[in-house]
C-alpha cells in the first residue's frame, strides 16, 4: 500500500511535462458576450504557433485552451485545473482586467508562471507586483495609452471633457490614466459616467452627456463599443469623440459604420501601422483568418513569439518559472506593434500610437475600409509616462474615485 | 438508516482517498461539498416543504460576500475567528432569508419560483452595484485562507474542513427532518390545506425551513469564498441558483444525499466535459431533460425507497 502511494504522490508530484515538451494554457473567454474577442486571441498564439510548426527551438508545444467566459471566477477555476491537472509551464491570457487580478493569486498557489497577454490590470505590475514573482505582462496597463491620450487631447485643444466608462477595473483604470496626464496639462474633466459593462442601451446616459464640454471620452469594450457611437448619432449629439483604445480596435472596426469617423482613441497597437512587418503580419493574418487582426490577435501573436525567444536562448529547455520571468523581461524584439522592452517592473515599454478612424484603402487590400489611422506616435511609452516611479507608485492605483472629479459641477 | 450508512463509507472513503488523488481533484471534491450544503438546502424547501426557490444563490452570496468584506478591510476571519464568521455567515444568510421570507413564503408554486427569482436578483444587483463595499463587477480578492494551528492554504487541509461541515450539516438537516417539525414540512408538502385544518400554523412552519434554508446557504457561501479566493457578483448571479435547484432535481428531491450526487454530476461533467467538448452544456442539459422525463425522483429514484 505504501509503494503505491509513493508511486501515486510521485506520479502527481511530476515536472511539468518532460524537457522537450512546452505546455501553454491559454484562457480566453470561448462563449458569452466575449466570445469573438476570445476567438481573436486564441487565432493570434495560433498563428504564431502553426508559423514554427508548433516547435519552439526544440520544444514540442502543447497549446490548451480553456473557456474563461469573461467572468473572473471561472477564470479562476480554469487556471486551476490548468496547472493542477493539465501540469501546464505557463499560464497566457485571460480578457478582463478583473480576470487578472483574480488569477495572479492563482500563480501563486500553484507556483506558475502567468503572462498577462491581455487583461491590463494596472496594479498587477505597479503596488502589487511584489506579492507576484511568477506574473509578467507583454501587452499593456490599462492606463498605459491614456496618459499620452490625455496629454494629447489637451494639446490639441480640448479644455473640458465629459467621461463615459465601463464600470469595472479596466474602465476605472483607463478613465484615471487619461484624466490624471490631461488634468496635468490643464485640461478639465468635468463629468464621469459609469455605464455597467456589456451595457446596450445607453439611454439613460446619453441625455445626462454635459452640453458645454469640448468632447466626450468614451470607454467601451466588446460589443458596447458598436453601440454607443450609434446611438450618439442618433441622439444627434456631434460632439468630438477620443475614446480608450478598445473603443475602436480593429476588433469591432469592421462592423461599424460612418458614425466612428474621425474618432481619436489611443493602443499601442492598430492595423493601420505603416511599416514592412505590421504590413506583413497584416496580410497573413487576414489570409488565414479573413478579418484585420485587432490588437487581441497582435498582442497573442508576439506574446508567442517572446516565449519563442527566451526558448531559443535555452535550445527548448523549459527555464524553470524563476529564470523565465527573468529571461522573458530581458528581450527587446521588434514586434508588428513597434520596439518593445521591459520596464524593471515587467510591463512593456512601447510606442503609443494616436488613432483617428478613416475611410480609406491599405496595405492593397482594394476596398475602402475603417482603419485606425495613426496620426500622432509616442515613441517608447513606459507605464509611468512622464512621470516618475517613485512618485507614480506613491499615490492609490486608479479607481472610481480616483484621480477625485475635481471639475465635477 | 442505511443510505446514512452508505453516505458515510462513501465521505469515508473520499477522505481516505483523497490525499492520493491528484491536486486538481481535491479541489473539485471540495467544491462537490459545498455545493452539496446548498443543494440540501434547497432540498430542504424544494423535497420537503414543496417550495421551489430560484434565489438560493442569493444566501451564498451573502455569506461570501460578508466572508470577504470581513477579511479583507478588517482582517477578521483570517484565524480561530474563522469558525466566528462561519457562525456569522449562517446567521447572514439566515437572517436575510428572514427578510426576503415575510415576502417569499405568502406565494406557492410558479409565484413562489418567481418571488425568490427576483428577490435574489435584488442580492446580485447589491453585489454589482454597490461598488465601494463589494468591488462591484471587480469582485473581491482574498488575499489567502484562513490559519490557526492548521493551515486551509492546504487544499487537502481545507478539504477536511469542509468535509466536517458538510457532514455536520447533513446531520443537522437530518435531525430536521426526521424530526416531527420536518414530517409536519412533508405534510405542507403533500397538501397544505389539511394541515392547516388540522391546526398547523403552515406559514410559520415554511418560514422557518425558509429561514435556516438560508443559514446553510451562508455557511456554502463562507466556504465558497475560501475555496475560490474570489467572490464575484457571478457567483450570485441566477444561473448559481438554477444550478442548485438542478442539482437537487437531478440527485433526487427529498432525500438530502440527492443533492451531493446531483452536484458531483454537474461538477464533473462541468470540469471534464468542458475541456473536450465546447457543446457541454447541451450534454448537462439533455441530462436535466432525460432525468426530469424518465426518473422523476432523481438518481437516488433509482434505488428503492427514493422518497422520505
Amino acid at each position: 500500500m505504501k509503494r503505491i502511494a509513493v508511486l501515486i504522490a510521485g506520479l502527481a508530484a511530476a515536472s511539468p511535462g518532460n524537457s522537450q515538451e512546452l505546455k501553454i494554457g491559454f484562457l480566453a473567454p470561448m462563449t458569452g458576450i466575449f466570445a469573438q474577442i476570445g476567438k481573436d486571441m486564441e487565432n493570434g498564439f495560433q498563428m504564431y504557433i502553426d508559423e514554427q510548426k508548433g516547435n519552439f527551438a526544440g520544444a514540442k508545444v502543447t497549446f490548451i485552451v480553456e473557456d474563461e467566459e469573461g467572468k473572473p471566477p471561472v477564470g479562476v477555476r480554469k487556471a486551476e485545473k490548468l496547472a493542477r491537472q493539465d501540469n501546464v509551464h505557463m499560464l497566457v491570457g485571460g480578457l478582463l482586467a478583473s480576470t487578472g487580478y483574480a488569477i495572479a493569486p492563482v500563480s501563486n498557489r500553484v507556483k506558475t508562471v502567468y503572462v498577462l497577454s491581455i487583461a491590463a490590470a494596472d496594479d498587477l505590475t505597479q503596488r502589487d507586483l511584489k506579492q507576484y514573482p511568477y506574473i509578467v505582462r507583454t501587452s499593456w496597463t490599462s492606463s498605459q495609452p491614456h496618459h499620452p491620450l490625455g496629454k494629447w487631447a489637451c494639446e490639441n485643444g480640448f479644455k473640458t471633457v465629459s467621461a463615459i466608462a465601463a464600470d469595472y477595473a479596466f474602465g476605472h483604470e483607463v478613465l484615471g490614466g487619461f484624466q490624471k496626464a490631461f488634468e496635468d496639462c490643464g485640461g478639465k474633466v468635468i463629468q464621469k459616467i459609469w455605464p455597467p459593462l456589456g451595457t446596450k442601451d445607453f439611454g439613460p446616459y446619453i441625455p445626462t452627456i454635459k452640453r458645454d464640454a469640448d468632447a466626450i471620452f468614451s470607454l467601451m469594450v466588446g460589443p458596447m463599443a458598436l453601440q454607443f457611437p450609434k446611438q450618439l448619432q442618433e441622439a444627434g449629439i456631434k460632439k468630438p469623440v477620443i475614446g480608450g483604445g478598445t473603443s475602436y480596435d480593429e476588433f469591432v472596426l469592421p462592423s461599424m459604420g460612418d458614425e466612428v469617423l474621425g474618432h481619436v482613441s489611443a493602443l499601442q497597437y492598430s492595423a493601420a501601422i505603416d511599416t514592412p512587418k505590421n504590413r506583413e503580419f497584416v496580410r497573413k493574418y487576414r489570409e488565414k483568418y479573413g478579418k484585420v487582426p485587432s490588437y487581441y490577435s497582435e498582442s497573442n501573436y508576439t506574446t508567442a513569439q517572446m516565449i519563442h525567444e527566451v526558448m531559443k536562448q535555452t535550445k527548448g529547455k523549459w527555464p524553470g518559472p524563476e529564470k523565465f520571468i527573468q529571461m522573458i523581461t530581458q528581450l527587446k524584439l521588434d514586434t508588428p506593434r513597434g520596439p518593445v522592452r521591459f520596464d524593471d517592473m515587467r510591463n512593456p515599454i512601447q510606442n503609443i500610437y494616436i488613432k483617428k478612424v478613416e475611410k480609406k484603402k491599405l496595405h492593397g487590400f482594394d476596398k475602402d475600409e475603417l482603419w485606425n489611422t495613426v496620426i500622432h506616435t509616442y515613441p517608447e511609452v513606459s507605464q509611468f509616462f512622464t512621470y516618475k516611479k517613485e512618485e507614480f507608485l506613491k499615490q492609490p492605483v486608479y479607481n472610481r474615485d480616483f484621480p477625485p472629479c475635481k471639475h465635477c459641477n | 438508516m442505511k443510505r446514512i450508512w452508505i453516505l458515510l463509507s462513501v465521505l469515508a472513503l473520499a477522505a481516505a482517498v483523497a490525499p492520493f488523488t491528484g491536486p486538481f481533484v481535491i479541489l473539485l471534491l471540495a467544491q462537490i461539498l459545498v455545493l452539496g450544503i446548498i443543494a440540501m438546502s434547497v432540498d430542504l424547501l424544494l423535497g420537503y416543504t414543496g417550495l421551489p426557490s430560484l434565489g438560493q444563490a442569493a444566501y451564498l452570496g451573502v455569506g461570501a460576500y460578508l466572508t470577504a468584506i470581513l477579511a479583507t478591510k478588517f482582517g477578521i476571519g483570517l484565524g480561530w475567528d474563522f469558525w466566528l464568521v462561519v457562525l456569522m455567515g449562517m446567521a447572514a444568510g439566515a437572517a436575510t432569508a428572514g427578510f426576503f421570507g415575510l415576502f417569499a413564503i405568502r406565494a406557492s408554486g410558479v409565484y413562489f419560483l418567481m418571488i425568490t427569482l427576483a428577490l435574489g436578483m435584488c442580492v446580485w444587483g447589491l453585489a454589482y452595484r454597490w461598488n465601494s463595499l463589494t468591488g462591484g463587477d471587480n469582485g473581491i480578492n482574498m488575499r489567502g485562507r484562513p490559519k490557526f494551528g492548521i493551515e486551509l492554504a492546504n487544499d487537502l487541509t481545507f478539504f477536511y474542513v469542509v468535509l466536517g461541515l458538510f457532514i455536520a450539516s447533513f446531520f443537522a438537516l437530518h435531525l430536521l427532518v426526521s424530526s416531527p417539525f420536518g414530517k409536519s414540512l412533508v405534510g405542507i408538502r403533500e397538501r397544505e390545506l389539511r394541515m392547516r385544518i388540522l391546526g398547523y400554523n403552515t406559514w410559520l412552519h415554511k418560514y422557518i425551513a425558509f429561514v435556516i434554508a438560508g443559514g446553510f446557504g451562508g455557511l456554502a457561501g463562507v466556504l465558497w469564498a475560501h475555496l475560490n479566493g474570489i467572490v464575484s457578483p457571478v457567483d450570485v448571479l441566477l444561473p448559481a441558483s438554477v444550478d442548485a435547484l438542478l442539482m437537487v432535481v437531478l440527485g433526487g428531491p427529498g432525500t438530502l444525499v440527492g443533492g451531493l450526487i446531483g452536484a458531483t454530476v454537474v461538477v464533473f461533467l462541468r470540469e471534464y466535459l468542458a475541456t473536450i467538448v465546447q457543446w457541454w452544456q447541451y450534454v448537462l442539459g439533455a441530462v436535466y431533460v432525460l432525468t426530469i422525463l424518465y426518473l422523476p425522483g432523481g438518481i437516488m429514484g433509482l434505488f428503492k425507497g427514493g422518497k422520505a
